[in-house]
């Protein structure tokens, strides 16, 4: 009698079929995932990449809050086509300190991973407010609250927290400044940005929307316009092994 | 033993198939055999895969994956193709380069070869504020297809525009022009008047005394950039005033709104963003759209 003739037993009994189940399609995912977290090219080594700034991550959540990524990717593909129109194809390393990332798996509108830098604050302004005043064939949603609420500046310290636990690696500095270097890449004429430009390197400063207290159109826009501008490639060396 | 022929299949397919023992409130589990199609598939699948394992990436080892004897990688092969687009395109890309922008209306095949690019890129990177036909938007965003150019029309003006944009502040070389607000500098009663005066240039209807009172406040304050006669100066970016062609709206109110606050559009500079042939592609498209001087 071998051990396969006695799957009457396992077939039997609710509690054997579901341990045994659960072993064979844990299998699967260990083989898939596990070797992700210890393999030397999962993740490019790459110049620029790093956490964000608290207003972007303020930003951030609202993209998320919002479903942005219903409607857009944040994923550039290794193809030509891709590569013309939005640009080089996305790294790992861009998406290391998303939790979650934003990869999305639909494209209404198009790929958001390099957008920033492409329009003028003016123009995401307009567009948030109405899209078909700008693109008239265009069919997203119009988001006019953004500029009219008010940014939930309290939470940004938890904000920052939360990410650490996830992994990201903010350090107390960044957590004790955080509601200091929103506050200073909102509003630059009045802060020192020295601290903020140190903590996050290209990070941009400025008032996006001429608003009197940080709105979530602030946030927001700090967070598109930062978007993919971050990695260096003049230095990045494509691995051959991936 | 040899295998049964269909015949035999048939009538051992109409007996009773064995039985495995196993019942579940009365219900009988027959032990029938798999099909044959369905048993040798899925050995094919299983060889198969062991064929993929050695050409393809595949299990995942100590610091890397086995790399396949194909050396297959996505990135790779984007790469490649990358290359050999740009190799194909290589000869076009360098004539364009080297022709005078002025000069590529005269060879056929480069002009095509531009205007086809140019157009791509259009869609892609201009389309969003200029619209996709390049009729423009209101707000500030100047429609391409006509006879009014704020920086000028030329081809070597659109493309300056292009490269360095307007009022971009991270462009050293951006077109730059401001435009005060007049509200901070002129009582309401006189910029009414500038309206009424304004109105005039263009032929709209206005009040003919207002406008007759204000043509010395006109020509102290505005015709410095935009002319004595309205006609706009293309060095200052000031848009002429004396045609129907209105970027943040003609009416009265949306004058007074512009010349109490001013307003004035930004584009980014696109040097650096777009290969110096993509630049002279576009250039060449929107100079071909109708309004290029």
């Amino acid at each position: 009698m071998s051990i396969l003739d006695k799957h009457g037993r396992i077939e039997r009994n609710a509690f054997l079929l579901f341990i045994f189940s659960l072993i064979v399609v844990s299998i699967g995912g260990i083989v898939q995932i596990v070797p992700l977290f210890y393999l030397d090219n999962t993740i490019e080594e790459v110049e620029g990449m790093r956490p964000y700034s608290p207003l972007e991550l303020a930003g951030r959540q609202i993209y998320v809050r919002e479903g942005c990524y219903t409607c857009h990717s944040q994923m550039i593909r290794p193809m030509r086509d891709e590569h013309e129109r939005y640009g080089h194809y996305s790294l790992a390393a861009e998406s290391m300190y998303d939790h979650p990332f934003q990869w999305g798996s639909k494209r209404t509108g198009p790929d958001l991973a390099r957008v920033g830098g492409r329009y003028s604050d003016d123009w995401h302004i307009q567009h948030f407010r109405n899209p078909r005043d700008l693109v008239p064939e265009s069919i997203m949603p119009a988001y006019p609250w953004l500029e009219t609420t008010r940014l939930d500046e309290t939470m940004i310290e938890n904000l920052l927290i939360a990410q650490r636990r996830a992994g990201v690696p903010y350090t107390d500095e960044m957590i004790a400044n955080a509601r200091a270097d929103l506050r200073a890449q909102w509003d630059p004429e009045t802060h020192d940005t020295s601290g903020l430009m140190n903590r996050y390197p290209k990070a941009q400063a400025r008032n996006f929307t001429g608003s009197a207290a940080p709105t979530e159109l602030d946030a927001m826009l700090a967070y598109l316009q930062m978007l993919g501008t971050l990695v260096d490639f003049s230095t990045y060396e494509p691995d051959p092994t991936r | 033993m040899t295998s049964p022929n269909t015949k035999e299949r048939k009538a051992e397919a109409q007996q009773e198939p064995p039985y495995t023992g196993h019942e579940w409130d009365g219900i009988r589990e027959y032990d029938n055999p798999l099909p044959r199609w369905w048993l040798w598939s899925f050995y094919a699948t299983i060889v198969w895969s062991m064929i993929y394992w050695v050409l393809y990436p595949a299990w995942p080892m100590v610091t890397q994956a086995t790399q396949g004897i194909l050396g297959y990688s996505t990135r790779a092969e984007a790469a490649a193709e990358l290359e050999a687009h740009q190799a194909r395109s290589a000869p076009l890309e360098s004539r364009l380069l080297q022709a005078e922008l002025a000069s590529v209306a005269d060879d056929p095949e480069l002009l095509h070869f531009a205007t086809a690019g140019g157009a791509a890129i259009f869609r892609n990177q201009c389309s969003q504020c200029h619209g996709a036909g390049a009729q423009g938007a209101p707000g500030g965003y100047p429609s391409l297809l006509d006879d009014a150019w704020l920086w000028g029309g030329s081809l070597e003006d659109i493309h300056t525009t292009i490269s360095h944009g307007i009022r971009d502040e991270a462009d050293g070389n951006t077109r730059w022009s401001q435009m005060p607000a007049f509200g901070e500098l002129l009582p309401e009663e006189e910029i009414d008047g500038l309206v009424e005066y304004v109105l005039s240039l263009s032929g709209a209807p206005h009040d003919e005394k207002l406008a007759a009172d204000h043509a010395e406040s006109f020509a102290n304050n505005c015709a410095g950039c935009h002319g004595a006669e309205g006609e706009g100066m293309q060095m200052m970016g000031a848009p002429a005033l004396n045609d129907s062609i209105w970027q943040w709206g003609g009416d009265r109110d949306s004058i007074r709104h512009t010349i109490t606050n001013a307003r004035f559009g930004v584009m980014p500079a696109f040097a650096g963003r777009l290969s110096d042939s993509d630049l002279r592609k576009v250039a060449v498209y929107v100079h071909g759209l109708g309004g290029g001087e």
